[in-house]
C-alpha cells in the first residue's frame, strides 16, 4: 500500500483554506501558499437544495 | 527556420493586447519574430514587407506571423489560444468555491472551519478533488466522520478531524500551534492541546517534531476505529525524518485497542504510546520518546518536589481548576485520581463526578472552558480569556477556595498576551499554580508570560503536569486537614 | 460517465458552441417574411408566456400600438377589446428564435434585424429599439417611430447590408466592449460603429437621398441601435445551445413585466418563472419609484450570451444610472465568474486585464453561490402609455433557479435510474 501524505510530509505544501480566515493568514505568514476561499452556506443554506448540488455539482 | 502564418477568421483583438501576445511569443526560444495583428490592408502590406506569405485575411480576422525554427514556430502556432488568453491576471476576488480555487492553484490539502452542518459536504468535495482534509470544524456527525475517513482511505489520503486542533506536517503548523523545531520525533494524536503541549516540551528538551498528524477526538472510538490515526502512522513510518512515533490519545475503545496495537506491533520504527487518563502523562511520554532519539530528558522534564504553599486559611479547602486546554484539564483529573481525590468536572474523567452545573463548582473543581456549554457562540478561552477571566474571578469570591490551577497556551491564533488577560486577578490571596505551554519563538513570548506569573507571586510550572502534581499534593493537606 | 460527468460534459459542449458562435447580420426585413411561425393577427411578445389578463400596463399598451400599426383596430378601445377577447394571438419571441426589448412585441409588418450565426447556420431575430412604442405608448407620436422604421430605414438598412455581404458582429461587439459599451444598456460605441460601416453602403445605394439621408441620421444617432443588433446576435448564439442532453447551461432569460422566466439546456422547451423583481436604478425627472414597472423584455438575453451585466466591468459609463462605482463594477463582472462556465474568449476587458466576460450560466453554480446574474436594463411604467422612465439593475429572482434545478435533477436522476 502507497503511504498517505508521503508527497504531502516531503514537499511544501499548497493549501486551500476554508472558511475562518486567521488559518490561512499564519499558513501565510508562514511562507507557505495558501488559496483563500470566501465561503458561504451553499444554497444559502438550503439543505434540499444542498443535498441535490451534492449529486449535480 | 521556417516562416508561419496563421488566420483567426473574425477574431478582434485590441491593438495593445496583440503586441504584447506578440512579444511574449517573441521571447519564447526559437522564435526569431512574431506578429500579431489584424488583417487590414495596411498590416497585410506590412507583412508583406517582413516577407511573410499574405494569406486572405480581412481588417476583423487575427493574423499571426512567425518566424524561427520549425518546432518552436509549429508549437506556437498550434497552441495559438493559450497565447492569445490573457497575461497578467489583476487582484482577482477569492475564489467562492474549493472548485473555483483549484482551477487557479493546484492544492494539496484543505484547511476547513466551516460550521459543523457544512463541514462534510466541504471535506467530500475536497477529498474527491484529491486534497488531503484538516477538519478544525466540529458539530460533524461520527456517521459523516466514518463515511469521510473511509473514503480518505480508499483514495489514499487522510482526513485530519473533525475537531482537529492542531497539525504539523512539512513544516506548516495548521491550526493552534506553536514555533518548534522540526526533529525526529513524529506524533500522531487525537487531541489538541496535547500536540501542542508534548511538541513545546520536546522543542523545549532541544530536539523537534518531524510531522505531527492531528486525527480528531473521536477517531479512536470503536465507531471510527483509527482510521485516520493507522493512516498517519502509516505516513510516519513512511516518513524518512521521523525516527520514532508517538501516539497521544485518550483510552481507545476496545476493538481500537486491538487494531493499533496490531498496527503498532509490526511498525517498522519505535513507537511511543501515550494513553492520557490513565497513570501515564505527557511529561512521561515525552521522556520515552527523547530517549528513541538519543536525547536524555532534562531536570525540568523530571519529576520533582516543591516546597509546600503556607498561608492558607481553614477554610481554604479545595483545588479550582480552569484550563483552556481540554486535554491538560483531562491530565490533571487523572492525576489527583491516582491520588484518591475526587473531581467535579464538566469533563469528567471515568471516575469523576460529573458537575451538574458547569456554571456552579463544588468542592474540587476541573472545567474544560473550552467545552460546547462555554464556547456557544463565544470565542475559545485560547483566543479569548473573558469568559475564563469571569469565572476566575466568580471563584476568587469563594471563600472555602484554596488553590487554583490554571494553563496558559501560547502560539499561532491563540490569544497575543493571555496572561495579561487574567493577571490583574493573581493570585488573590490563594495559591496559584500555572503552566504555560509554549516556546521562545512563540509571539507572546515564554519568557515574559512566565516571568509577568512569577513576579505576581504565581508558582509556575514547565510543564501542565507537574502544576497538576503540585495541587495534587497542596490537596492532600488539605485533605488531611491542620 | 456519472451524472456529474455527463452534465460537466455537456456543459462544456454548450461553451464550446458559445464560443463558437459567429455572428452575422445578413439582412433587415419585415417579420412576416422571415421570422419562423409569424402570422396574421399574432403578436409576439417578450418574456415566458403570459395572457392578457396577466400582462401588465406597459406590455398591454405595446400589444394596442401593434394592432394600430398592423391596423387591426382603428382606436386603442377597438384594439383592447380584441386583445381581451383573445382574437388576437400572443406567443413569446422566444418561441420562434426572436427577441424583442421591453415589451418586445412584433407583428407580421415590423421589419426585424436578421442575424445568421455562421458557424451553425441557425437565424435569430430582434426588432429595433427605440424609446415609447415599446415601453407601452401607443399613441399617434409614439407610432410615427415605428411607420420610419418599416417604410424609411428597415429597407434602406437592408439593402446597405445585403450590399455588403452582410456585417460580422462579433469583432463589432469585441472592439466595443473595449469602447465602453457593455452591449445592453450601454451600446453608443458599437452603435457608432456600426453607422460607420453601413453609412458607405447607404451612400453608394441608389435609394432617393431623402431616405439615404434619413436613414443615416437615424443610424448615426441613435444611441440604443446596436442594442437590437447584440440582442440577434445573443439570442443566434445561445439557439444552438439548447437541448444538449444533461447540460444546465441557461439558454434564455426573459421578462414580461409580470414572470421572469429562464430556460435551461438540458430542460429544452421549459420555462421555470418567478414574479419579474422590480429595477434598482435611476429614473428620468419626473418619475417615482411606485410609477416603475416591473422587471421587462427579453434583453437579458445579452447577460444570457456573456455581456450586459457580464461585461460591466468595462463600461464603467453606465454606473451614472446605478450610482455604483467603478470598483463595483469590476466585482459584478468578477462575481459572474462563480456562476459561469468559463470566460469567454472573444470578449474581452481591458479593465480586468483583458480577462474574458463570464460566459454561460451554469444553474447550479447560481443556486449553490445563491448568487443570481446581474442585469442592466431600462425601467418602463407600470402603466400604459408611456415612454422609457428610466434605468438599473436587476436581479433575476432565485427561485427560477432553485425550481429549474429541483426539475433538472426530476429529469435525470429519474433517467439515469431507468
Amino acid at each position: 500500500m502507497k503511504a498517505v501524505l508521503g508527497e504531502l510530509l516531503q514537499g511544501r505544501p499548497v493549501f486551500v483554506n476554508i472558511g475562518v480566515r486567521a488559518f490561512g493568514d499564519t499558513l501565510r505568514q508562514a511562507g507557505f501558499e495558501v488559496v483563500q476561499v470566501d465561503w458561504a452556506p451553499p444554497a444559502g443554506g438550503d439543505p434540499r437544495l444542498a443535498a441535490l448540488l451534492d449529486e449535480l455539482l | 527556420m521556417i516562416r508561419k502564418t496563421v488566420v483567426r477568421r473574425n477574431r478582434y483583438l485590441d491593438s495593445v493586447f496583440l503586441m504584447q501576445v506578440a512579444r511574449r511569443m517573441s521571447e519564447r526560444p526559437g522564435i526569431e519574430d512574431a506578429s500579431a495583428l489584424l488583417g487590414t490592408d495596411a498590416n497585410r502590406a506590412v507583412l508583406a514587407g517582413l516577407g511573410f506569405e499574405v494569406l486572405d485575411a480581412g481588417p476583423n480576422d487575427l493574423v499571426v506571423a512567425l518566424a524561427g525554427e520549425a518546432a518552436a514556430v509549429d508549437a506556437v502556432a498550434t497552441d495559438l489560444e493559450a497565447w492569445l488568453a490573457p497575461g497578467v491576471p489583476g487582484a482577482a476576488p477569492d475564489p467562492r468555491s474549493l472548485e473555483e480555487a483549484l482551477r487557479t492553484r493546484a492544492a494539496d490539502l484543505a484547511v476547513i472551519s466551516v460550521p459543523g452542518a457544512h463541514a462534510a459536504r466541504e471535506a467530500r468535495a475536497a477529498l474527491r478533488a484529491g486534497l488531503h482534509v484538516f477538519l478544525f470544524s466540529s458539530n460533524v456527525s461520527l456517521e459523516d466522520e466514518v463515511s469521510l475517513k473511509l473514503e480518505a482511505r480508499d483514495r489514499g489520503l487522510i482526513v485530519m478531524g473533525p475537531d482537529c486542533g492542531t497539525a504539523y506536517l512539512a513544516g506548516a503548523g495548521l491550526g493552534f500551534t506553536n514555533a518548534i523545531r522540526r526533529g525526529p520525533i513524529g506524533l500522531v494524536g487525537s487531541t489538541g492541546t496535547g500536540m501542542q503541549e508534548f511538541a513545546c516540551l520536546v522543542h523545549l528538551a532541544g530536539s523537534g517534531i518531524s510531522n505531527g498528524i492531528g486525527t480528531g477526538g473521536r477517531d479512536l472510538s470503536d465507531a471510527v476505529a483509527g482510521l485516520s490515526t493507522l493512516a498517519g502512522i502509516d505516513a510516519l513510518e513512511a516518513d524518512p525524518a521521523t525516527r520514532v512515533i508517538a501516539v497521544l490519545s485518550k483510552p481507545p475503545g476496545a476493538a481500537a485497542t486491538r487494531k493499533l496495537a496490531e498496527r503498532l506491533g509490526r511498525c517498522a520504527k519505535p513507537v511511543v504510546q501515550c494513553l492520557l487518563g490513565g497513570e501515564d502523562t505527557l511529561d512521561d511520554a515525552v521522556i520515552r520518546a527523547l530517549r528513541e532519539v538519543g536525547v536524555e530528558a532534562p531536570a525540568f522534564l523530571l519529576p520533582r518536589t516543591d516546597p509546600p504553599f503556607l498561608g492558607l486559611r481553614p477554610e481554604q479547602r479545595h483545588v479550582r481548576g480552569l484550563f483552556a486546554g481540554g486535554t491538560l484539564c483531562y491530565q490533571a483529573q487523572a492525576i489527583f485520581r491516582q491520588a484518591g481525590l475526587t473531581v467535579h468536572s464538566n469533563a469528567p474523567l471515568h471516575g469523576m463526578e460529573t458537575l451538574e452545573d458547569p456554571d456552579r463548582s463544588l468542592g474540587n473543581t476541573f472545567l474544560d472552558m473550552g467545552a460546547e456549554y462555554f464556547v456557544e457562540g463565544r470565542p475559545h478561552p485560547m483566543i479569548d480569556g473573558t469568559q475564563r477571566r469571569r469565572r476566575l474571578e466568580k471563584e476568587l469570591r469563594d471563600p472555602s477556595v484554596g488553590v487554583l490551577l490554571l494553563d496558559f497556551i501560547l502560539g499561532t491564533l491563540s490569544s497575543p498576551d493571555p496572561v495579561g488577560e487574567v493577571l490583574d486577578l493573581l493570585p488573590g490571596g490563594l495559591c496559584v499554580a500555572a503552566s504555560v505551554c509554549g516556546t521562545e519563538g512563540d509571539t507572546q513570548g515564554l519568557e515574559s508570560q512566565v516571568r509577568a506569573l512569577k513576579e505576581a507571586g504565581v508558582r509556575v510550572f514547565p510543564t501542565a503536569a507537574q502544576a497538576a502534581r503540585f495541587c495534587r499534593d497542596v490537596a492532600l493537606t488539605l485533605q488531611e486537614g491542620p | 460517465m456519472t451524472l456529474k460527468e455527463r452534465i460537466n460534459a455537456a456543459n462544456e459542449e454548450a461553451f464550446r458552441r458559445m464560443a463558437a458562435a459567429d455572428p452575422v447580420l445578413v439582412d433587415v426585413a419585415p417579420a412576416s417574411q422571415v421570422i419562423p411561425g409569424m402570422r396574421d393577427r399574432l403578436i409576439l411578445h417578450s418574456g415566458p408566456p403570459v395572457t392578457w389578463e396577466r400582462m401588465c400596463g406597459a406590455q398591454r399598451g405595446a400589444a394596442i400600438g401593434m394592432c394600430l400599426f398592423e391596423g387591426w383596430a382603428r382606436d386603442a378601445a377597438e384594439a383592447e377589446g380584441m386583445l381581451a377577447r383573445a382574437e388576437i394571438e400572443l406567443e413569446p419571441n422566444h418561441h420562434h428564435a426572436t427577441v424583442g426589448p421591453m415589451a418586445g412585441t412584433i407583428t407580421s409588418n415590423m421589419w426585424v434585424w436578421v442575424v445568421e450565426n455562421k458557424s451553425f447556420g441557425n437565424r435569430a431575430y430582434c426588432r429595433q429599439v427605440e424609446s415609447f412604442q415599446q415601453f407601452g405608448d401607443h399613441s399617434e407620436a409614439a407610432l410615427a417611430a415605428l411607420f420610419s422604421w418599416r417604410d424609411t430605414w428597415g429597407p434602406a438598412l437592408g439593402q446597405a447590408v445585403r450590399s455588403l455581404g452582410g456585417i460580422p458582429l462579433k469583432p463589432l461587439i469585441a472592439r466595443a466592449l473595449q469602447m465602453g459599451d457593455e452591449m445592453h444598456n450601454r451600446v453608443v460605441a458599437s452603435s457608432s460603429l456600426f453607422a460607420n460601416v453601413v453609412a458607405p453602403a447607404l451612400a453608394a445605394s441608389g435609394l432617393p437621398a431623402e431616405q439615404v439621408q434619413s436613414t443615416l441620421h437615424y443610424a448615426g444617432n441613435h444611441p440604443f441601435l446596436f442594442l437590437g443588433l447584440s440582442m440577434a446576435a445573443s439570442k443566434a448564439t445561445m439557439d444552438p445551445v439548447r437541448g444538449i442532453e444533461s447540460s444546465t447551461v441557461v439558454t434564455a432569460m426573459a421578462r414580461n413585466g409580470t414572470d421572469f422566466g429562464i430556460q435551461v439546456s438540458g430542460l429544452d422547451g421549459e420555462w421555470f418563472t418567478a414574479p419579474s423583481p422590480r429595477v434598482h436604478g435611476l429614473l428620468l425627472p419626473g418619475w417615482k419609484e411606485e410609477d416603475a414597472g416591473l422587471d421587462m423584455g427579453d434583453s437579458a438575453i445579452t447577460e444570457t450570451a456573456g455581456l450586459g451585466g457580464f461585461a460591466l466591468g468595462g463600461a464603467p459609463g453606465i454606473l451614472a444610472f446605478t450610482g455604483g462605482t467603478a470598483a463595483q463594477a469590476l466585482a459584478y463582472s468578477r462575481d459572474m465568474r462563480a456562476i459561469a462556465v468559463g470566460l469567454s474568449p472573444n470578449y474581452l476587458i481591458p479593465a480586468l486585464d483583458f480577462e474574458g466576460t463570464a460566459m454561460g450560466i451554469d444553474i447550479r453554480k447560481v443556486v449553490q453561490a445563491s448568487l443570481v446574474p446581474v442585469i442592466d436594463t431600462a425601467i418602463a411604467h407600470r402603466e400604459m402609455g408611456h415612454g422609457i422612465i428610466g434605468g438599473g439593475l436587476v436581479r433575476p429572482p432565485l427561485e427560477c433557479f432553485t425550481r429549474a434545478l429541483t426539475r433538472f435533477s426530476e429529469v435525470y436522476s429519474a433517467a439515469r435510474e431507468a
